[in-house]
């Protein structure tokens, strides 16, 4: 657009024009940004250089000088300028807390094979294991306490399972709408329709899941009589409600999208509106649908509040009428107590990045099909 | 081509034109059901939070700053509540408008269409849009507070954490880097709707393109600008996860006035309601008439930016 | 115009970050409520005082301990070993410890469930998920749903720590977020028990508790929490910098210990402590 002048002529345009360049380029930072400082949080469980075992070698205070200052330094966590500004006494008191916290461990733990195990490793993270009381091997979420068990696995289960009942629930709806909407309703009734389902979107989270605590929970187990009054099921309709209106209205750009021409070729040839949309413009569009539901998905699994506030029992259970615990509850609920750069903490930073991972790429699928789709519809058509 | 001409011209191939199509009838019944479902659920939704709400709703609630019990539905109010919340979304607005709006304006003005870094730039706002609103929160966490924060306090020789730790001003920018693509998008909408001619004209009479962006195509997109501004306030105002860990407080007995108070929260405080309270029968008054005074809120901003995009809307039409 | 001004109170907002109020009082959200109205009163008393509350939790307070951002931290947990070594590594000493309240944990159980008292034993055995039906423990046959609180709260840890004696909760208890979302759910769930701090919900009871099978019953009263009778109680603290722990500070924290002190407890729902455990 426009002639193009070389930058001597107009330093200040130059300038501007690549400040708003770079500035631009702020969106592709803060992704990366994001990425950097969550994965760098966990880095150290990645790694596997955490260790959480309960039972840890002591050194005690009066052999305080056969040790060298590297290695007193690794043991008390403190870096080597730290441990030239401390005192003696401070570095004494500092191995008597470490003897104290030692010593403060009940009985029954000391003897227990597992007070020696470093419950951060992968194997213990991801596979079950027989814990001392347990009477087989399982997969146990119990970050707080004597022994720490971080066994992820209930928690992506939990993750899956609303979400998945949430897409179930919502996106049938949502594209049905959409279809109506788009293809058959008349043109007043969209007029209303479509900011209506807009307002939908408008409803913070926060009170969608206190609708679902206070009164959804409460209807549905009076309706269908099940045992858990708070479970997957009634988060998994909430989290639907949240749903509904991205699949829609991108559900719906899509179907809108579809060239008039194909519709109108349709109807002239005797087909009917319902028989149009079917059969000519929603398998045109499908790549959209699909993308929608693919946005649908990473909306869910990455919805905090709903869940929180609905279920959380860290029970491995497939069944939607037992409670779940989702990565994003248990984020939001114990980042707060989690001591800054302990074991707990960083793993709960690996959740996040996992999530951040899992929605990144369902988003970059949606975008790259919606791009095809894009072309192809306005390539041929 | 003839084949397919062959194809096109038979009508009752694949189409049977009959009076009463009944299996239409039933889809298109079918698909009227789930709108109409949809609407039912959002009518449920709105008239029993209305409905509950209403009654607790008074000028003292929305003006009282609770000084003793926030659980005492005679004596409490939501006013430092709406107050934090206003705060950070003004301070979040600060910050967002003007990065949003020079992205966008690169986007429509000067990118390259097919450039490989304007694809990662438009990959880069999608993906900004889908990413969970609690990894905003650990974002913010990681990289606000403990990196920046902590680093701005080493630099200024604080004595104890002035930046380091949650605060107002981090969970704004926690908020304006969510809200990041809401802006661009919208503003890239308005941007888009400008007739080419305009700018044409402009450059025509010797004014530099820059000149150009500044005083015709910016002020022309201004409704665009104020609708995703808007629309981002809106989608802040009721966002919880991301200022969890980077700025709300449970309780305040003051109001927020420096950036690196903490404050209160008119969603959190929701959420403190519904699951802290220690007689739910009680405050069940004053839970509902928060959410109310949050639905007010959130939905006065949308609908308020809903009527400036579709005016936007129509003039795109009439132009096109 | 309207973006300059902006703008400059936007520096004047910076230039203006600094510490201020004399005390800062930040941890516990369990403490939260009864710290605010110790606040209160002590300032109506002390007007050249100002005294400044926030919540976060213990964790969020002893953090803000060692960073020098609060003056006082409350803590509804005892500090911990890592705290302490912490604090040590910021300022060289350890954090003063002030017991401040008794809390009374209660065991909440459904209006319409016929049992009325439970033993220690038995309670371990309903957390952990060995006994899963109300018939087992003297009450009709119907499965047994266990509420508790997130891991996060100082009322898990202890209750954890006390009465599961440091065993892990059955997986399928299902976690709340507060001591209301948990009366709230048992009082809807005819099979439901829960654990909590004192508060009040219609169609939830507190249990009477027995140290085992042949002590008597207890209510969780005011009078048997305090005389020690009741056996789930602990205690709410107070921490704070002995390099701090003078002048406006010191005298503070004395008065909340005192009877005048102690009067504002009660009405928060926990208990006031008696004279003989106000030591440090």
């Amino acid at each position: 657009m426009g002639i193009h002048r070389g930058h001597r002529a107009r330093p200040f345009e130059w300038l501007a024009e690549k400040t708003i360049f770079l500035v631009s380029l702020s969106t592709i930072l803060v992704v990366f940004l994001i990425f950097l400082f969550v994965a760098r949080e966990a880095l150290p469980v990645f790694l596997g250089r955490m260790s959480s075992a309960l039972i840890q070698p002591a050194i005690p205070v009066a052999e305080i000088d056969r040790h060298p200052a590297k290695e007193l330094c690794k043991y008390l966590g403190l870096t080597p300028e730290q441990f030239a500004k401390m005192d003696r006494e401070t570095l004494k008191e500092l191995l008597q807390v470490k003897i104290e916290a030692q010593e403060e461990i009940p009985s029954e733990f000391r003897s227990d094979p597992d007070a020696l195990a470093n419950t951060t490793l992968w194997h213990y993270l991801l596979r079950p294991h027989q814990w001392t009381g347990y009477t087989k091997p399982s997969f146990i979420w119990q970050p707080v306490g004597q022994i720490k068990k971080y066994n992820l696995i209930p928690l992506f289960v939990g993750s899956l399972k609303t979400t998945l009942v949430g897409l179930l629930f919502s996106v049938p709806l949502a594209i049905g709408a959409a279809i109506y909407v788009s293809q058959l309703a008349r043109p007043r009734v969209r007029e209303i329709v479509k900011p209506a389902i807009e307002m939908l979107a408008g409803i913070p989270s926060v009170v969608v899941g206190f609708f679902a605590l206070l009164v959804m929970a409460s209807v549905l187990q009076s309706l269908l009589r099940y045992e858990t009054r708070l479970n997957a099921f009634v988060a998994g309709l909430a989290l639907g409600f949240a749903v509904i209106p991205l699949v829609f209205s991108i559900a719906e750009d899509a179907l809108t999208s579809v060239p008039r021409s194909y519709t109108q070729a349709a109807l002239a040839l005797g087909a009917s509106r319902w028989q149009t949309a079917w059969q000519i413009v929603l398998p045109a569009a499908l790549p959209g649908v699909f993308a929608a539901t693919m946005l649908g998905f990473g909306r869910a699994i990455g919805e905090t509040m709903i869940v929180l506030m609905v279920c959380s029992a860290s029970v491995l259970s497939w069944s939607v009428f037992d409670s779940a615990r989702s990565i994003t509850t248990t984020i939001a609920a114990e980042m707060a107590e989690a001591v800054s750069g302990d074991a707990h903490y960083r793993i709960l930073f690996m959740l996040g990045a996992l999530l951040f991972a899992a929605t990144f790429f369902s988003n970059l699928i949606a975008d790259l099909v919606i791009h095809r789709l894009k072309r192809r519809l306005e390539g041929k058509a | 081509m003839k084949a397919s001409l062959d194809e096109l011209s038979r009508p009752s191939r694949h189409f049977r034109t009959v009076r009463f199509d009944f299996v239409s009838f039933f889809f298109t019944g079918l698909t009227g059901l789930a709108t109409f479902l949809i609407l039912a659920i959002l009518a449920v939704i709105l008239a029993n939070i209305l409905f509950n709400g209403l009654p607790g709703l008074s000028w003292r609630f929305v003006s009282t700053i609770p000084k003793k019990d926030f659980f005492d539905p005679a004596t409490t109010g939501v006013l430092p509540m709406i107050i934090g919340t206003t705060f950070r979304v003004l301070v979040m607005t600060l910050f967002v408008i003007p990065v949003g709006v020079t992205t966008a304006v690169y986007l429509t003005e000067y990118a390259p269409a097919s450039a490989l870094v304007t694809r990662i730039i438009r990959a880069a706002v999608n993906n900004l849009a889908g990413v969970p609103s609690i990894v905003f929160g650990l974002f913010g966490l990681g990289f606000f507070i403990n990196f920046l924060g902590r680093n701005l306090d080493a630099l200024l020789h604080n004595p104890g954490p002035v930046w380091g730790q949650p605060a107002l001003i981090w969970a704004s920018l926690t908020l304006a880097v969510m809200t990041l693509p809401v802006v661009i998008v919208a503003t890239e909408e308005s941007l888009k709707a400008i007739p080419p001619g305009l700018r044409e004209a402009s450059l025509a009479l010797g004014a530099t393109k820059l000149e150009t962006i500044l005083k015709i195509v910016l002020p022309q997109a201004l409704p665009g600008i104020l609708t995703g501004g808007i629309l981002a306030v809106s989608r802040a105002a009721g966002e919880v996860a991301p200022i969890l860990f980077t700025g709300v407080a449970y309780y305040m007995a003051s109001l927020p006035h420096r950036l690196n108070d903490q404050f209160m929260d008119l969603g959190y405080h929701v959420f403190v309601l519904s699951t802290q309270s220690p007689d739910i029968e009680k405050t069940r008054s004053i839970l509902f008439a928060t959410v109310v005074v949050l639905l007010l809120l959130t939905f006065t901003l949308n609908f308020v930016a809903v009527l400036i995009r579709s005016r936007v809307r129509k003039k795109l039409r009439s132009l096109a | 115009m309207m973006k300059k001004s902006i703008l400059l109170g936007l520096a004047l907002l910076c230039a203006t970050a600094s510490f201020a109020g004399n005390i800062t009082v930040k941890g516990s959200d369990t403490l939260v409520i009864l710290a605010q109205k110790w606040a209160e009163v002590y300032m109506s008393k002390n007007p050249q005082v100002k005294i400044q509350v926030s919540g976060g939790g213990s964790g969020v307070g002893f953090a803000a301990l060692q960073n020098r951002a609060t003056d006082l931290a409350d803590a509804s947990r005892k500090i911990k070993a890592t705290e302490v070594a912490e604090c040590l590594k910021a300022f060289g000493k350890r954090p003063t410890e002030y017991k401040v309240a008794l809390d009374g944990l209660s065991v909440y159980v459904n209006d319409s469930n016929p049992v009325k008292e439970l033993s220690l034993d038995q309670l371990l055995a309903i957390f952990t998920g060995k006994v899963r039906n109300w018939k087992e423990v003297g009450g009709s046959d119907s499965p047994i749903t266990v509420y508790s609180r997130e891991n996060s709260s100082g009322t898990y840890e202890f209750f954890k720590e006390h009465v599961l004696k440091g065993k892990d909760f059955a997986a399928s208890a299902q976690t709340m977020p507060g001591t209301a979302a948990l009366l709230q759910a048992v009082s809807k769930d005819k099979g439901g028990i829960g654990y909590g701090g004192a508060a009040y919900g219609k169609g939830a009871r507190a249990l009477l508790l027995k140290k085992d099978a042949a002590a008597p019953a207890i209510e969780p009263s005011e009078e048997n929490v305090i005389k020690g009778l009741y056996p789930i109680w602990r205690y709410l603290y107070v921490y704070v910098n002995p390099d701090l722990d003078k002048g406006e500070i010191a005298a503070y924290l004395n008065w909340i210990r005192s009877d005048d002190g102690q009067s504002a407890v009660k009405q928060v729902g926990y208990f006031p402590l008696p004279s003989h455990l106000r030591e440090k």
